[in-house]
């Protein structure tokens, strides 16, 4: 009998505030240990929060990437728990009356389908400190710069159904969040973090039990842990046991999932509002303002470059795969006299794209600026240098070298297209290889090739291949 | 009497409150006593009343996002019961 | 020098018949005399007096010295005060020395005014009779059997027996009003958000109000104007101008109209208390004033309304009391949840427990509708029944408390008739109403207070009511025999 897998995700996006959500203390990342935990953030007596404006401009912008609802009056709660990191002993958040409300995504499957993932909501709410193991002997240290570090926490609907699906619907909140500036995604640090509710039923049959997984730091592994999880569960219920509700963790190393320890009565969280805090109303002016500083999103983007520059669709999927990326290479089209988006978006998809992975870069940590990438792509239009040798040129500029024309003055490696020089050269070629040009006139015209090759060779490469080309031809008749 | 042996340690576990074996049932009667006092307010008719969280009708004001803190966690770690590496330090957590 | 107003005092010191570090070492010294008896203050600060007394005194030379400079304050010891102890009363705070100050520390250490020390209350504000205090009861100047109120009995008691000029406190259910008819001396409860909350150790926040405790309704709007404004860190603070407190002190009561609710002269109040503020609204007729009949239908919701929304913030607002980054932390713990266990059981008092469990309970799944959002439902229909009677009247008057300062020990085991006589305050508490309690006579030997009540804002008028009350009557002025 076949299975049905229900999935939704939850979503904690990091918001890129300077400060934390209800105080002045530094939201950077990598600080000393508590140098950025003020008595707010400590939870100490008498301290109070009080709300930074950034979040909530960031809020509304995705809630109108999401075509959701935004929640004109919303209110934060507090949830209540004991635990190390949590200072205050209560988390301030969004229960009843988030500041996103229900919205959707579109997901595009490998195989081209598409499938919109409705968006419960969008809540905001503070983020905890970190547990440091091993400073002392039987002690736990509490680092708390990260306790009030704002948080948009993005909860999906159970619209997924595998493990391809959730980690396609995650991937293209991780891009929306970024183009949209909200979240740096930066899964290593944890500012995107995504746990996943996963359950199988029978189909016709109502949901099943329902685990979740946390703190899962890579799209591959999500993946992974999903179908894990979904595999033990079919395997637990078709051998009698049935799934109980849970926290697993993924356990990359055995490729397993592994209940953490359940805490007692942990669920009964007693929220109620903030009485620290005041409702959060937001105008349809504030609404309007916001909507007017709506970046393009991925989608249209990806379309505007395959109808307005003829790109293919590859190409323009990984062009606008971040808004780094698609801003980067309209700079590079923009700054070329001669447009030739083609070439642009060939050194973009291949040479540029390869060096930043070969060193790890992202695009804004490129050594090669736009400008010098379009000056290259430039001296290739209006053949002062072959394709071949811009690869040289790149990797000189990519290593500090200078610009474009500076390397290409430096090193001698404008392309030679003297007639005189490029006829001497093919005369010297074809009189050191008098067999190839028999057979060449016996009919071998694949010869062609090889004596180009020659040619170029003896240039050092430089030789205009075009002009070499129609001379030989000449020559050989 | 309202509350028995069952809900006082629920609560006792919710809020981190110690109660002793031999106290429960004195704690029980004394929360009783109190949450007795609530039971006149069920008979009152409140479909049409709004819940009041706060007195006045303002709303939150929001702060600019610009860092005003500074690093003080010396001064602050100084009143800290136990800490170290300028962690604060408690029993190990089993995760 | 202790029987001066502060108008008079300020007046003295402005004109060099005394300093600061004189005024303030004769404090020290009745302090030094009293206090061991009367246990009003947990803390004496008499270096840090005398040293901010030395720097108000140079303020007084150089010419740029307010009315309230070089006169000294005692902070009720919920108020953070940055290097000195800050308990709440409890023994989860006992070495808590604060690393900063309270909103309104501030705002009084910018005037000038040195610190005599923190006084006495019920562990974090949770009484009627600073019984509940880690450090022992306050004992009331009139009658040393007697409970001064609480929660902020030390700061009624020191102005009562003349170790503090002015003394501040904070009123979550009547925690200034209530000891300030106990100990005959004047006492507002400003409305809420018009004194910041920053660095008040909260009970509960959105009850949680700051205001002056002192001899005369003149010494309260002078040391209001000092406490209050608008403060960025709090966002139930009030964004709006900030008043001259003493503006209307001299305005004619004529025509002023007194609603006086039926519902508060009912069963339970003791019959010498309603003589003696009945007398005073008689008074206040005599000065012009209209007496209305008024109604507060819903009265008595407000105390279980109370008792549901209070415990439920505070078993919230006390969970930060885990034995982690301050305050008590219990011996050898064996685990976290020994951690947490042993250190909130064994810092925090009984009372205090009770609340957090029953606040707790309220919250709990299953509850939260049946208590949580019925209370404050209920919350909404004391403040209606308030903005209702205002139509017809500019400010209640009534009881404070049904009965004068009651016996040490009496009720201290019977929490609800304890709940149950704050009656009167708790509704305006609902309401986040300014209300004042002003000395109007004595009942049984002891002090009773007049509660004058008004709508949002309009502390300028109940001062004013309260300062020609105190034209025509002396029971400000008058003092227990021992500590004159």
């Amino acid at each position: 009998m076949s299975w049905e897998v229900v999935i939704g995700l939850e979503i904690h996006a990091q918001l890129t505030t300077k400060s934390k959500i209800f105080s002045g203390a530094s939201t950077a990342y990598g600080a000393a240990p508590n140098s950025q935990a003020c008595p707010i953030d400590i939870g100490m007596p008498g301290m109070l929060p009080v709300l930074n404006q950034a979040v909530i401009g960031k809020s509304i912008l995705l809630g109108l990437a999401l075509d959701a609802e935004i929640g004109k009056r919303s209110v934060f709660d507090r949830k209540n728990y004991f635990y190390p990191d949590l200072p205050k002993g209560y988390q301030t958040t969004q229960f009843e009356f988030p500041i996103v409300g229900q919205g959707k995504l579109e997901i595009e499957l490998e195989d081209g389908t598409k499938k919109v993932i409705g968006v419960t909501r969008a809540h905001l709410e503070e983020d905890a400190g970190k547990s440091v193991h091993g400073l002392e002997q039987g002690q736990t240290g509490v680092d708390l710069n990260r306790a009030g570090t704002p948080l948009l926490e993005i909860v999906s609907d159970p619209d997924m159904s595998s493990a391809k699906e959730a980690v396609a619907y995650a991937k293209k909140m991780h891009e929306l969040v970024q183009y949209l500036g909200i979240c740096d995604g930066n899964m290593q640090e944890g500012s995107f973090r995504v746990d996943s509710n996963v359950s199988v039923r029978r189909p016709g049959e109502p949901l099943g039990t329902r685990a979740e997984l946390k703190n899962i730091n890579s799209f591959r592994f999500i993946e992974k842990a999903i179908e894990i999880e979904i595999e033990r569960q079919i395997e637990l219920i078709e051998s009698g046991g049935t799934v109980v509700q849970e926290t697993r963790l993924y356990d990359a190393e055995n490729d397993t999932t592994r209940s953490m320890r359940t805490k007692e009565d942990a669920n009964d969280y007693r929220y109620f509002p903030c009485p620290d805090l005041l409702p959060v109303i937001i105008t349809d002016e504030d609404i309007e303002a916001v909507r007017t500083t709506m970046p393009e999103l991925p989608d249209a983007k990806r379309t505007r470059f395959v109808a307005e520059f003829g790109l293919s669709d590859y190409d323009a999927t990984v062009l606008t795969g971040s808004r780094a990326m698609a801003e980067f290479f309209e700079s590079v089209v923009g700054l070329t006299k001669e447009k030739d988006v083609k070439l642009c978006a060939n050194w973009m998809t291949s040479g540029f794209s390869a060096a930043l992975n070969r060193d790890g870069l992202s695009v804004t940590e490129s050594p090669v600026s736009a400008e010098m990438l379009a000056g290259m792509i430039e001296r290739i239009l209006d053949n002062s240098i072959s394709g071949k040798i811009a690869k040289q040129v790149f990797e000189a500029m990519w290593q500090g070298e200078g610009t474009a024309d500076q390397i290409i003055e430096s090193r001698g490696l404008k392309q030679i297209t003297d007639t005189g020089v490029i006829e001497a050269l093919v005369d010297e070629v074809l009189a050191n290889n008098l067999e190839q040009v028999e057979a060449y006139k016996a009919g071998q015209t694949k010869m062609l090739g090889y004596f180009v090759g020659q040619i170029m060779k003896a240039s050092g490469g430089q030789a205009n291949p075009g002009q070499v080309n129609k001379m030989l031809v000449a020559k050989l008749k | 009497m309202s509350l028995g042996k069952t809900e006082v340690e629920y609560i006792s576990r919710l809020t981190q409150i110690e109660v002793r074996e031999d106290a429960v049932d004195g704690v029980a009667e004394k929360l009783s006593n109190i949450i007795d006092l609530f039971a006149q307010m069920e008979a009152v008719d409140t479909q049409n009343v709004l819940p009041m969280a706060h007195p006045l009708d303002a709303v939150q004001r929001l702060r600019p996002d610009v860092v005003t803190e500074v690093d003080q966690h010396e001064k602050l770690q100084a009143i800290a019961p136990a800490a170290a590496e300028a962690h604060y330090l408690v029993p190990q957590v089993i995760e | 020098m202790h029987n001066l107003t502060i108008k008079q005092m300020s007046e003295k010191l402005h004109a060099g018949e005394f300093t600061s570090v004189q005024l303030t070492q004769h404090y020290l010294d009745r302090i030094a005399k009293y206090d061991a008896e009367l246990n009003a203050y947990i803390t004496v600060t008499p270096e840090l007096a005398i040293q901010m007394a030395e720097e108000a005194d140079k303020k007084l030379a150089d010419g740029s010295a307010e009315l309230l400079t070089g006169i000294p304050v005692a902070h009720k010891d919920i108020f953070c005060t940055d290097g000195v102890k800050t308990s709440c009363g409890s023994k989860m705070l006992d070495n808590f020395i604060a690393p900063y100050d309270a909103h309104i520390v501030t705002q009084l250490k910018k005037v000038g005014m040195p610190i005599l020390g923190k006084t006495n209350m019920d562990e974090f504000a949770m009484g009627s009779s600073s019984e509940s205090s880690y450090y022992g009861a306050t004992k009331n100047p009139w009658d040393h059997q007697a409970v001064p109120g609480g929660s902020s009995g030390g700061a009624a008691a020191v102005i009562a027996a003349g170790l503090a000029p002015l003394a501040t406190g904070t009123d979550t259910g009547g925690s200034i009003r209530q000891p300030a008819s106990f100990c005959g001396i004047t006492g507002i409860k400003p409305t809420y958000g018009a004194v910041s909350r920053f660095g008040i150790i909260a009970y509960a926040s959105s009850f949680d109000q700051a205001g002056p405790m002192t001899r005369s309704a003149e010494d309260s709007a002078w040391l209001l104007n000092a406490m209050a404004g608008f403060d960025e860190r709090d966002s139930t603070s009030l964004e709006r101008e900030k008043p001259d407190y003493t503006a209307e002190l001299e305005r004619s009561l004529d025509g002023l109209k007194i609603g006086v609710p039926a519902e508060y002269f009912g069963e339970g109040l003791d019959a010498d208390v309603a003589k003696v503020v009945k007398t005073a609204i008689a008074e206040m007729e005599k000065l012009g004033a209209e007496v209305v009949e008024v109604h507060l239908p819903n009265k008595d919701l407000a105390v279980p309304s109370y008792y549901v929304l209070a415990p439920a913030e505070a078993s919230s607002n006390l969970s930060r009391f885990d034995g982690v980054r301050f305050g008590y932390r219990c011996e050898q713990p064996k685990d976290l949840t020994d951690l947490y266990k042993r250190s909130r059981s064994e810092g925090f008092g009984e009372e205090v427990k009770r609340r957090i469990m029953v606040g707790a309970y309220a919250l709990s799944a299953g509850y939260y509708d049946a208590y949580y959002l019925k209370a404050q439902k209920l919350r909404r229909m004391v403040r209606d029944d308030f903005i209702n009677a205002f139509q017809s009247c500019d400010v209640i008057m009534g009881p404070v408390a049904p009965t004068p300062a009651f016996k040490i020990g009496e009720k201290s085991d019977d929490q609800v008739s304890m709940y149950l006589s704050d009656l009167y305050t708790i509704p305006v508490n609902l309401g986040g109403l300014p209300a004042l309690s002003v000395p109007a006579g004595f009942a049984q030997n002891l002090p009773v207070g007049l509660h004058i009540v008004g709508p949002y804002f309009s502390e300028a008028k109940l001062l004013n009511i309260g300062h020609q009350f105190q034209q025509v009557t002396d029971w400000h002025t008058k003092t227990p025999a021992q500590y004159q």
